[in-house]
């Protein structure tokens, strides 16, 4: 008894529930069976900073949210068509995001009159009307679960474990994915516990079957797998994991070893930990006792030799500021990776915001230029971090990479460059002592890089500014003067290796937006919209933040307005504004903890374009 | 590598000019540093100097090896890059109380606890001399300096106890004013396979002068410290007429027959924990000498320990296998 397939684009599912659901893996099991059918996906998981809010309670209440389709897209999705609601307070938290005559699938078992109250809810919202207009289906999933684990002898509390993948097995049915991805996942993650691969693949089984069975949902959907996608390689990536992999291959093209000193912080921990198992590439990580130690120890390991890396967020970054000019000061590599949260402070660790732009730029003590480079998305991490790696090798400086919480946990497919695409920038350590001096220039700037290790080139590096010529402490008035002048030519020298950014859309019309970081997928989508509509508006998306490429005024020239959408208040914005004092940029900011949707932005260009008329 | 040749303590002096005040005890730890370094028989080339802040973070300058002059406290975390980075540099750190005690304590502990092989020597002169005479973490009780101009009422770390307590693998102490001692110390320092903290008093001439001059004074030296010798008795006193020996959890005074040898090398810390509470009781002698020299296996050690076991099982990692992984699908 199989339903009748109905086609369908595009589907945004969310998955909600509390932290103890295990919604994550749910998403994340659902994001990877939709890989490998073949369509374009991208995901945004939404959880709360406290890993163990009071059961039941709206601060405890965790998302995950994937949008997949037949066809490319860039962003996790506005509004998501489904909604899966594991509690009372998952739904009411979420449920008015849902497109309307969305889909809401919810468990029943999780709505006793205690739950409800453990959600501040002084009437049910499935009885009282707050939920016309979507389609509800209910379903006790709590009972059925425990029906389908009935003869196992588990706990009661072991059985209601499995009540994601139950919910998982629903909505597989429902879009047409296969079981086995996930059935084969649960035997490797359960190898030791063979009773726990038994019950999950059960529950699994068992909600599959339901919606089968029952024909719960008028209907089952198919998404056709993308058809036009570009040939080539792919895997699923989230962006954390991308830079972790960036970072490691940036440092082979330039022929050293990487080694990372970090410290834990939400939400760039994952980088640390992919990094620690990559001990077969010969990285050395270490876990350090502080921020300070991390970025300290990874300038330790540049001046021995190898390419030292540190990774954090913001509050982290403002603790290694002292460190970074420190870098800055003795001219060595090194790869600073900020993966932004919300701020000031403590401010929304597990929410997403771009608001340390301006830190990463000026936020340290001295005129103490350094590079900034920016992620745009998962896919486009491994390519940002491998840039950053080039800037620090072949300028002697410290770069930093910025990330966010969005591009840091989100996935999407990412086409694998091919090897012979992977150019190498090779760095050429001196070793004839004949003539040697520690601040040698080459025709980039970029001082001479003597190891420890090498007869003859005994050097001293440090804080204190250094002669010119011969690299001893010098007080003098234009020494300082010109090494001033040195170290700020040549990081805008970068600007010579750079490309001038590709435009999306004509290089004339209404409206540029411009972007950076996380925003590309939102923004893109927005203004390819716009276009199909006959609109003349342009992306220009920004993945070098400092220094500014060449060419970006001839391109500011050619729009009658120019838009700057940022997660912060206008910090790009005031930055182009300093650079650019003849253009008129505006900003747009949201300053929510949340992605921008193109829907929004959408609205927004058009609002100002009718403005203008 | 290249011919190995025996360097004499003049070849590790660099070019700069040496801009200490005249009459620090700074300048008789550089010269024991060079003489140490020549007799352990190194390569300049393999040495790495690494100081924070602080007048006797200038040091790195004097040496004719490589070196980091960093910043305020952070010259454990950098050195422990350094030596992880490279585990075949010989590592020294150069630190003051200040620097390495207050700012950079909690590197200071880590870098310890750790056991990095590297060397750190911390001045202690009880004072913050390059800012011109504040009191530092290890100034007495009472002490008038310019922030404390009605005496310090700060409970000052006893640096030996701090080094101990973070369960550093070697613990030394020495004076600036006894070079035979200094040397020899370092000597065994620079030996020990592990993190080596030692503590050398170092008279502040200008900011803190003859802090330690109740102790360190040739007419009341032998009397008021005991030099420790593993494997031999704790004797001390001008004629070597007076002993130590433990009772229950105290030193006592004992004849020198009655002596106790000293062993640095016990695995419990406790004797010298012991010992070093001496330093509060005026009737009792402060210990010199080391204090603890145990093995333990080191944090780069055990690092590329790792990575080799890694490697083995997994084979050498190429660029491409960082990429296509086994969940890689083809688009044709
Ligand atoms: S201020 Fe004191 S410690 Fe500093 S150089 Fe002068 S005498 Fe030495």
């Amino acid at each position: 008894m199989s339903s009748e397939l109905i086609r369908q684009d595009e589907v945004t599912i969310r998955f909600v529930g509390d932290s103890g659901d295990g919604m994550q893996l749910t998403g994340t099991q659902f994001t990877e069976t939709t890989a490998k059918v073949g369509n374009d996906l991208a995901t945004f998981p939404d959880f709360p900073a406290e890993i163990r809010a009071p059961a039941g309670s709206r601060a405890g209440v965790s998302g995950f949210q994937v949008h997949f389709s037949s066809h490319d897209i860039y962003t996790p999705g506005d509004a998501p068509s489904v909604l899966v609601a594991m509690n009372p307070a998952a739904l009411i938290t979420n449920y008015m995001d849902l497109q309307p005559g969305g889909i809401i699938l919810v468990n029943t078992g999780a709505f006793t009159d205690k739950d409800l109250k453990k959600a501040a809810l002084d009437s049910n919202p499935l009885t009282d009307g707050t939920l016309s207009g979507f389609r509800v289906i209910e379903e006790d999933i709590n009972q059925r679960t425990m029906e389908a684990l009935a003869d196992m002898g588990l706990g009661k509390k072991d059985v209601l474990r499995c009540k994601n993948f139950y919910t998982l097995g629903m909505v597989y049915w429902l879009y047409s994915r296969p079981m086995e991805p996930t059935l084969e996942w649960l035997k490797v993650k359960f190898a030791k516990k063979p009773e726990l691969i038994e019950a999950n693949s059960r529950a699994l089984k068992a909600g599959y079957n339901h919606g089968e069975l029952l024909r719960l949902f008028q209907g089952r959907y198919e998404v056709p797998k993308v058809t036009d996608a570009p040939k080539g390689h792919y895997r699923n990536i989230m962006g954390n994991e991308g830079v972790a992999i960036g970072l490691v291959a940036g440092a082979k093209l330039a022929g050293l070893d990487p080694f990372l000193g970090s410290y834990p912080i939400t939400p760039a921990t994952d980088i640390l930990q992919y990094m620690a198992l990559m001990k077969n590439h010969n990285v050395i990580t270490c876990q350090m006792e502080d921020e300070i130690a991390g970025i300290c120890t990874a300038i330790g390991a540049s001046y021995a030799g190898r390419l030292g890396m540190t990774t954090t967020s913001g509050p982290g970054l403002a603790l290694k500021t002292e460190a970074a000019g420190l870098a800055v000061m003795t001219e060595l590599p090194l790869v600073i990776v900020n993966v932004q949260r919300g701020g000031p402070s403590t401010g929304l660790p597990t929410k997403v915001e771009q608001s340390d732009l301006l830190q990463s730029l000026f936020g340290r003590n001295g005129e103490c230029p350094l590079p900034v480079v920016a992620c745009a998305c998962p896919a486009d991490a491994f390519d940002s971090a491998v840039e950053a790696c080039r800037i620090a090798t072949q300028y002697m400086t410290p770069v930093i990479l910025l990330s966010d919480n969005y591009i840091a946990n989100g996935a999407e497919p990412w086409k694998l460059p091919a090897m012979e695409d992977l150019k190498p920038f090779p760095v050429d350590h001196p070793t004839d002592p004949e003539g040697f001096s520690p601040y040698t220039r080459d025709e980039k700037l970029a001082r001479n890089w003597a190891v420890p290790g090498t007869p003859g080139l005994e050097h001293r590096v440090g804080g204190l500014e250094k002669d010119a010529k011969t690299g001893d402490v010098s007080y003098d008035p234009d020494n300082h003067d010109i090494m001033t002048e040195t170290r700020e030519a040549k990081i805008l020298g970068i600007r010579d290796s750079i490309p001038t950014p590709p435009l999306n859309g004509e290089a004339t019309g209404e409206l540029l937006v411009v972007g950076w970081g996380s925003t590309y997928g939102a923004t893109r989508a927005a203004v390819e919209r716009m276009q199909k509509e006959g609109v003349k508006a342009t992306l220009l998306h920004m993945r070098h933040l400092w220094p500014l490429p060449h060419g970006l005024l001839e391109i500011f020239q050619g729009f009658d307005r120019v838009v700057v959408p940022e997660m912060n208040r206008g910090q790009l914005a005031k930055l182009l504004k300093m650079e650019y004092p003849g253009i008129t940029f505006e900003p747009f900011s949201k300053m929510k903890g949340k992605p921008f949707q193109a829907r929004e932005l959408k609205a927004h260009f058009e609002e100002l374009l009718e403005d203008k008329s | 590598m290249s011919e190995v040749q025996q360097l004499k303590a003049k070849d590790f002096k660099s070019d700069q000019e040496v801009k200490w005040c005249p009459g620090c005890g700074d300048y008789s730890i550089l010269s024991c540093v060079q003489s140490t370094l020549a007799s352990v028989g190194v390569q300049k080339e393999n040495v790495v100097f690494v100081s924070g802040i602080g007048c006797s973070s200038r040091f790195p300058y004097y040496m004719d090896t490589y070196g980091i002059h960093s910043i305020h406290g952070r010259a454990n975390a950098i050195a422990t890059g350094v030596k992880v980075a490279n585990p075949e540099l010989d590592v020294w750190v150069i630190t003051g109380d200040g620097d390495g005690l207050s700012i950079g304590g909690n590197h200071m502990i880590h870098s310890l606890r750790r056991n990095v092989d590297m060397k750190v020597v911390l001045f202690n002169n009880e004072i913050y001399g390059l800012t011109k005479g504040q009191y530092s973490p290890t100034s007495p009780q009472g002490l008038k300096t310019k922030t404390s101009p009605y005496g310090s009422v700060d409970a000052p770390f006893n640096p030996i106890q701090l080094a101990l307590g973070a369960g550093s693998t070697f613990v030394a102490r020495t004076m600036d004013v006894s070079p035979k001692h200094m040397k020899d110390t370092l000597g065994i320092a620079a030996e020990h396979k592990g993190a080596a903290f030692v503590e050398v008093w170092q008279n502040c001439v200008i900011f803190n002068h003859d802090c330690f001059k109740g102790w360190t004074e040739k007419a009341v030296r032998d009397e008021a410290t005991i030099n420790l010798k593993a494997g031999e008795p704790m004797v001390y006193g001008k004629d070597k007429d007076k002993g130590l020996r433990f009772d229950g959890f105290k030193v006592v005074i004992c004849s020198p027959e009655e002596a106790a040898i000293w062993d640095p090398s016990e695995a419990s810390p406790a004797a010298a924990f012991m010992l070093i509470q001496m330093d509060n009781d005026p009737g009792m002698p402060r210990p010199m000498g080391v204090l603890r020299q145990v093995e333990a296996p080191t944090l780069e050690g055990l690092i590329h320990e790792q990575l080799s076991t890694v490697t083995d099982k997994r084979g050498d990692g190429e660029l491409k296998d960082l990429l296509y992984t086994a969940d890689v699908w083809e688009v044709e």
